[in-house]
């Protein structure tokens, strides 16, 4: 049915202008979803335009976006990660449990990372080595590290983080601007200039698009989904510092169901969820929308489960149109 | 092939009678009749959702929305119990199915005709029905005391020496082996795993299968909903939370792949079972409660090692006759 309302191929005579083709994008239509957002909240709460109460609204999700930067090449690369949650909580366990032995920030936060990096290691070594479907992979490691995590800690809670440790999360490097959105918008940066300005993000976006080519055009298709997995590890290991320094403590449920919203955010920035298309741009303006709803929601006394309904509604909904959209000029042209 | 498959399923069994064989060493009395009916009661709910999800596997698409479908035909089933309960049990269980279908094909509808990914979908109504069960029950819980007996008795009450739950499983399980081997839509579900182009061809509505699929999966998901809420004798937001990864863990446990087209109920069944067992072995070997997460995520990894060498075998044999000459002697 689908394969019929194909139109064959047209080729224009001119290219659009490159402003024309902006304006067209995912990601304008998403600046412009965070605008409106923006001006609704404004209109809703008197207490949301205050630069503190905007402070505070990055922490609800610099810690998920840094993630969903590195999630975003998993994507694009046709595989997914949905052991990230657990992978902080075994960072943060590991963290508490080096705490115990008295040791000190650097050292702490160099456990949190080498744990990270040691989890993405252990889901690529499966799913690139192995060869084994990333998304069953990742649900058995998602059990498997918080499992560790309840191994260690019972319902118990690791407490007592040197208090140099509490700049991570709760640290601001000038007047309202937060350590956490610093380096989050420092490492969108520097994920933005790996994703779409050098050899190795085009390879990301190949393999998205065809694994088998790619492999045949010379690209190591292995070892790159090999350091992909590890670079989400490392993601989750500095997510793990900051939320654990912003905590203060450590418990195994610690950022719970977090693996679906990092999805979330990652899909609504425009990533195709079947690999090969995305840009890193799209993600940041995803995490903001959905930082700035969550914020305005909660301002108005909306509980976290029913903001998720938006989240929800949001996901679908921003997939659904654009198809919607072009099925009915299709018909009014046809 | 149709070998392979059976031996598959063989190892699965000889793996759980191991398991069990090994416990009861040390704990004769966990081979007791009466508590194998118990452990195979206490895995009827995932044994039902497993079958669900094994459809939807099949057709190359994945449900996360199962335990959150679950837990809201489960809070409707006992709220409106709870409100009324001189509703007979049939035309209340009836509601439930019904509903889980409503929800499961409103999955089943967004993935055929918005060509939208089924993990997007399903991402996306997890999150939403959650969020229906608080607005629905404000955050109330539907506690034993208000549900009739007749709610509460019927998963429990025993019918020639096994409890009425395990025979709706069983019961579920004969229909999926019917619908599976007897039915055309049963060989669809195999045909578009397999292969969606050449399904189109012969003449399968891809969508549509997969459609009916989720369609059939929220059905089932509502059964299971009464199952559970009657079974612990209580609702709220967060039943079954989590769940859904068991689910699919159940399945690839029983060697239904995870890329479409591989699959049959005695593997879906069987991986419930494996791990129903290894859940209620844990508390009898005095395992802490707290290492069966770290437990179950280790026998998925290794499940998914497992029956990934067994698919490759497959695929070599079928490509390259040489090869198959080369290992058959």
């Amino acid at each position: 049915m689908s394969a019929v309302s194909h139109s064959p191929r047209n080729i224009p005579d001119r290219l659009e202008s490159p402003f024309k083709s902006a304006l067209k994008s995912w990601e304008m239509l998403l600046i412009i979803v965070a605008i409106a957002i923006f001006v609704a909240n404004s209109f809703a709460s008197p207490y949301f335009l205050n630069p503190w109460s905007l402070s505070d609204a990055t922490f609800n999700f610099t810690e998920k976006a840094i993630i969903a930067l590195a999630m975003a090449m998993v994507i694009i690369s046709g595989e997914i990660d949905l052991s990230v949650a657990s992978i902080i909580a075994l960072a943060s366990t590991a963290m508490g449990f080096a705490l115990q032995f008295g040791v000190d920030t650097p050292t702490l936060v160099a456990i949190g990372l080498l744990v990270g990096v040691a989890c993405g290691a252990f889901n690529g070594m499966l799913v690139s080595g192995l060869g084994l479907p990333s998304i069953v992979v990742t649900i058995g490691t998602m059990s498997l590290f918080r499992g560790i995590a309840y191994i260690v800690l019972g319902d118990q809670a690791f407490r007592g983080y040197p208090s140099d440790f509490a700049f991570f999360g709760q640290g601001y490097v000038w007047w309202v601007i937060s350590f956490e959105l610093v380096l989050f918008l420092a490492l969108a940066v520097v994920f933005y200039i790996i994703l779409h300005r050098t050899s190795f993000g085009r390879s990301v976006f190949a393999i998205g698009n065809n694994p088998v080519a790619a492999q045949f055009s010379g690209i190591r298709v292995r070892r790159i989904k090999f350091i992909l997995f590890i670079l989400t590890g490392l993601m989750s290991g500095v997510a793990a510092v900051l939320l654990t320094s912003r905590l203060g403590s450590t418990r195994p449920s610690i950022a719970f169901a977090w693996e679906l919203e990092v999805v979330t955010m990652v899909v609504l920035g425009g990533v195709s969820i079947l690999g090969g298309a995305g840009s890193i741009f799209g993600v940041v303006i995803a995490a903001f929308i959905m930082g700035l709803v969550t914020f305005g929601l909660g301002l108005l006394n909306v509980p976290g489960i029913v903001m998720s309904i938006f989240i929800g509604l949001m996901l679908i909904s921003v997939i659904g149109l654009p198809v919607v959209i072009r099925r009915v000029r299709a018909r009014m042209a046809a | 092939m149709k070998a392979l498959l059976k031996h598959r399923e063989l190892i699965l069994v000889a793996a759980i009678a191991v398991l069990i064989g090994l416990i009861s060493l040390r704990f004769p009395a966990f081979i007791a009749p009466r508590n194998m009916v118990r452990v195979f009661d206490d895995t009827s709910i995932l044994a039902i959702l497993a079958l669900g999800q094994m459809l939807v596997i099949l057709t190359r698409c994945i449900d996360l929305s199962m335990a959150a479908n679950l837990a809201l035909c489960g809070m409707v089933m006992a709220m409106l119990n709870a409100a009324f309960p001189g509703i007979p049990m049939p035309l209340l269980l009836a509601v439930g199915i019904s509903l889980g279908a409503g929800l499961g094909a409103i999955n089943g509808l967004l993935v055929w005709k918005l060509d939208i990914p089924s993990i997007v979908v399903t991402l996306g109504t997890m999150t939403i029905f959650r969020g229906s069960i608080f607005l629905l029950s404000s955050g109330q819980w539907v506690n034993a005391h208000q549900m009739s007996d007749a709610f509460k008795a019927l998963p429990r009450a025993v019918m020639l020496g096994l409890p009425v739950s395990s025979w709706i499983a069983i019961a579920v399980i004969g229909l999926f082996v019917l619908l599976m081997s007897r039915t055309p839509l049963g060989r669809s579900f195999y045909a578009v795993g397999v292969n969606p182009t050449a399904s189109v061809y012969t003449g399968i509505d891809v969508g549509r299968t997969r459609f009916f699929a989720f369609t059939i999966a929220g059905a089932v998901a509502g059964l299971a909903g009464y199952l559970w809420v009657a079974r612990y004798a209580v609702a709220y937001v967060d039943i079954a939370g989590g769940f859904e990864l068991q689910i699919i863990a159940a399945c690839v446990i029983g060697g239904i792949s995870i890329a479409g087209g591989i699959g049959t109920v005695g593997g879906a069944v069987l991986g419930a079972l494996f791990l129903g067992v290894v859940n209620n072995a844990l508390p009898v070997i005095n395992v802490s409660p707290f290492a069966q997460m770290a437990i179950s995520g280790a026998v998925i990894v290794i499940a998914v090692i497992f029956n990934a060498r067994n698919e490759r075998k497959k695929g070599r044999i079928i490509l390259k006759k040489a090869e198959k000459a080369e290992v058959a002697p």
